[in-house]
């Protein structure tokens, strides 16, 4: 991990006093609620629906067990004893007060964390593959060039009031799982034919009310030239992006109105001005970073573990978790955990005080301290040994954490919602509850296989509906709550924007709904095939209508188009 | 809009008496300059007119000709969409150039100065004014503004403080050509 030295420090705490400055300034009433909201804001503090939402960065995904510790005491002491973490990696608190975001913040600064740029029309968390350093398609490890460009974009003083909020994401892998091209900037690591490091370049991915894939702007721009490079895209969308509407001021907007080329033109043209100034990135910076992410210490194992083995064959429950939570490890004896955040009775998401303290436990026990926090908000123990896997099940079976259904239909990624949000136009955690429930049966969902479901209360997608094999958004009708479906969206290299497949439904019917479109799959799947796979073969129209003959209710209102 | 009696000015790091006056963008009959009428060098209060960039383009020879006479400095403000780069060749000749920020979190303005400072090479006053206040200072004067005409009602002397807010900044910028990247080896050294 990332170790702070006196700098990095420094500029953290700097941070801290600034804001329990404005915060008492605030309070005084010589801020008014304009002059403090960015500022808020950019320390990662919202005013929602019943408190005070307060972000904190979860830099590329990564926890000690001490920072993963610190969380839970902060969630047990300014909050209600849990948190809360969320498609772009970071935690988020539900019930702070306004006069203690202070103070969590300087108790975030001793472990080395913040809320920095969390929220605000900023560059916000630098995002990346949850499985970075283990990954056995990995090309290039993306946490350096992840904590290079947080530090960065760390108080920029030229992008700081940008039309609209600002994402990056790197990927290191051949297999995207940073959703690279729903970002601002999509950054991919490439090696040339000469062995040189690079990046491939995406502008202008996102999801909200514009769904749109990332274009790509330079197939290789060597790894030295990518604080310049981004400094260009982020002035020239810093000077033309709109500013007239908000709902227009993504880099996505101007991107299209200008055409991929000619905004690829602008950007190099400002580029050529920025290449090989001093900003340009040097081998010893790259060194020092990198060595804070080198591997840790991993015993010479054998391939397979022949307890674990043993294990498997003994306990259907165990080999199935396997089957779904484990993952290839790029080192012989090791294996990557996915501890779910998806059991029923907590919304996704969510861990309590608790299970943050289980979690930091089983890190240090088998997983050399660390822990990552997934995009589809699971958390993961990257470096565990197989002949430990089974006393690291048994142990987050205790802590309410081995459901084994990752990548399957209960492993959705869901937004807080209505229930706390004050941007929705509709809840999604009763939606998500009530899918659960229906869809208990493990048999049943292992049969139906990998399929993502993703529910986000409003347009603002934060719950990733477009790119989910089946997506729920919460749309408002006349001042009541429907839910829109997409179906075939899909993340990664081939990101898709699912197709609506028509009028939206009560929540009542949405279960229903979706067992019909289950069932349309399941009737009609080649063997082998997957949800999204039929989706493209056979088109909406079987589900459409088997998703329209049994749920419409007599009252629909006419067809959404929002 | 422009009442330069509200505001309270900050100059190299200290609170200053401003002896510029704002000339709106249109035609304004005190400063005349956007109406093709030769240009008074001051205001009735002996302030010097501070032109849009409209003006300043319309007018340029004559004020040149009077800078050369009179010795009356030149001073030029600058709207988020006007583009610096029209002012590239008269950089020299102008004694001010003020970025205005119709609101605070327009922050155009940051890119604006940046490329007077570092593409262009400006080295003049470069001042901000409009909805500029405290929480704004540290970036701006990062990104070149040496002069900030904090807006009415807002306590110019307490905005002084948040020059220091930070003791260190990770990127470069106006004020630090040498990213920290570059500085942490030596800096341990010292």
């Amino acid at each position: 991990m990332y170790i702070y030295d006196h700098h990095d420090h420094a500029i953290v705490k700097a941070r801290v006093a600034q804001f329990r400055d404005q915060t008492e300034r605030y309070q005084r009433g010589e801020l008014s609620d304009d002059e403090f909201r960015p500022l808020r804001l950019q320390n990662g503090l919202y005013v929602q629906r019943h408190a005070p939402m307060l972000r904190v960065a979860i830099p590329y995904g990564m926890l000690s067990s001490a920072q993963l510790r610190r969380l839970a005491r902060i969630v047990r002491t300014y909050d209600r004893g849990y948190g809360h973490f969320t498609t772009r990696q970071n935690l988020q608190l539900n019930w702070p007060k306004l006069e203690a975001a202070p103070d969590i913040l300087a108790e975030l600064a001793e472990v080395e964390m913040h809320a920095i740029q969390t929220s605000g029309n900023c560059i916000r968390n630098i995002t990346t593959d949850h499985f970075a350093g283990v990954a056995a398609d990995e090309v290039v490890d993306p946490r350096p060039w992840a904590e290079i460009l947080r530090q960065w974009s760390t108080f920029h003083p030229e992008f700081a009031y940008l039309p609209r909020k600002f994402k990056i994401a790197v990927s290191g892998t051949t297999q995207d799982r940073a959703a690279i091209l729903v970002h601002d900037i999509g950054l991919q690591l490439v090696v040339d034919a000469t062995g040189g490091t690079g990046f491939s370049v995406y502008v202008g991915g996102g999801l909200g009310r514009t769904p749109l894939i990332g274009k790509k702007i330079r197939d290789f721009l060597p790894w030295k030239h990518v604080l310049t490079y981004c400094e260009a895209i982020l002035r020239v969308y810093n000077r033309f992006g709109r500013r007239d509407n908000m709902y227009k001021a993504r880099i996505k907007i101007l991107v299209k109105a200008l055409g991929t080329d000619e905004f690829a033109r602008q950007v190099e043209s400002e580029w050529a001005h920025l290449k090989d100034s001093p900003a340009t990135l040097t081998e010893a910076e790259v060194t020092r970073v990198a060595s804070q992410f080198s591997a840790p210490a991993y015993a010479a194992l054998p391939i397979v573990d022949i307890s674990h083995q043993t294990k498997l064959i003994e306990d259907r429950a165990f080999a199935r978790w396997v089957e779904r939570n484990v993952h290839t490890h790029r080192v012989a004896g090791y294996a990557a955990v996915s501890l779910s955040l998806k059991s029923p009775g907590l919304a996704p998401g969510d861990a309590t005080d608790v299970q943050m303290d289980g979690v930091a436990g089983l890190a240090d026990a088998y997983s050399f301290g660390e822990i990552r926090v997934s995009h589809e908000q699971n958390l993961v123990l990257a470096d565990v040994r197989q002949a430990d896997l089974f006393d690291v099940w048994q142990a987050a079976r205790t802590l309410g954490l081995a459901s084994p259904t990752i990548g399957l239909l209960t492993d959705m990624i869901v937004c807080p919602g209505g229930d706390f949000c004050s941007l929705a136009n509709a809840k999604s955690l009763p939606i998500a509850a009530a899918i659960q429930d229906r869809f208990n049966e493990l048999d049943y969902l292992h049969d139906i296989g990998d399929l993502s479901l993703n529910i986000s209360g409003c347009m603002n997608s934060c719950g990733h509906h477009h790119l989910a094999g089946i997506g729920i958004l919460g749309v408002d009708k006349n001042g009541a709550e429907w839910y829109q479906i997409t179906i075939g969206g899909r993340q990664g290299n081939a990101a898709q924007i699912g197709d609506v497949i028509g009028r939206s439904f009560a929540a009542k019917d949405v279960p229903d709904v979706i067992e019909n479109l289950i069932e349309t799959y399941l009737s009609q799947r080649l063997e082998g095939e997957m949800f999204v796979e039929t989706v493209d073969r056979i088109g909406l129209q079987p589900f459409r209508d088997r998703a329209y003959e049994k749920a419409a209710p007599k009252h629909t209102p006419e067809m959404e188009n929002v | 809009m422009f009442k330069a009696e509200h505001f309270h000015l900050i100059r190299g790091r200290k609170l200053a008496a401003d002896d510029w006056v704002v000339v709106p963008e249109l035609a304004d009959s005190t400063g005349n300059v956007a109406n093709g009428v030769s240009p008074a060098p001051t205001d009735a209060n002996g302030k010097f007119f501070l032109l849009p960039l409209s003006g300043w383009l319309e007018q340029r020879q004559s004020l040149i000709a009077m800078k050369q006479s009179a010795g009356s400095p030149l001073g030029v403000w600058l709207a988020p969409t006007d583009d610096p780069a029209l002012l590239e060749h008269d950089l020299a000749l102008l004694d001010l150039i003020a970025v205005h920020f119709p609101k605070f979190v327009d922050g155009r303005g940051y890119s604006t100065a940046t490329l007077l400072r570092q593409r262009f090479g400006y080295r003049g006053e470069l001042r901000a004014f409009g909805d500029v206040g405290r929480d704004q200072l540290f970036y701006l004067a990062r990104v070149g503004f040496d002069s900030f005409l904090i807006s009415e009602g807002r306590d110019a002397a307490a905005a002084l403080k948040s020059l220091d807010d930070f003791p260190e900044s990770y990127q470069t910028a106006v004020d630090q050509a040498i990213p920290l990247f570059r500085r942490r080896d030596s800096q341990a050294l010292a």
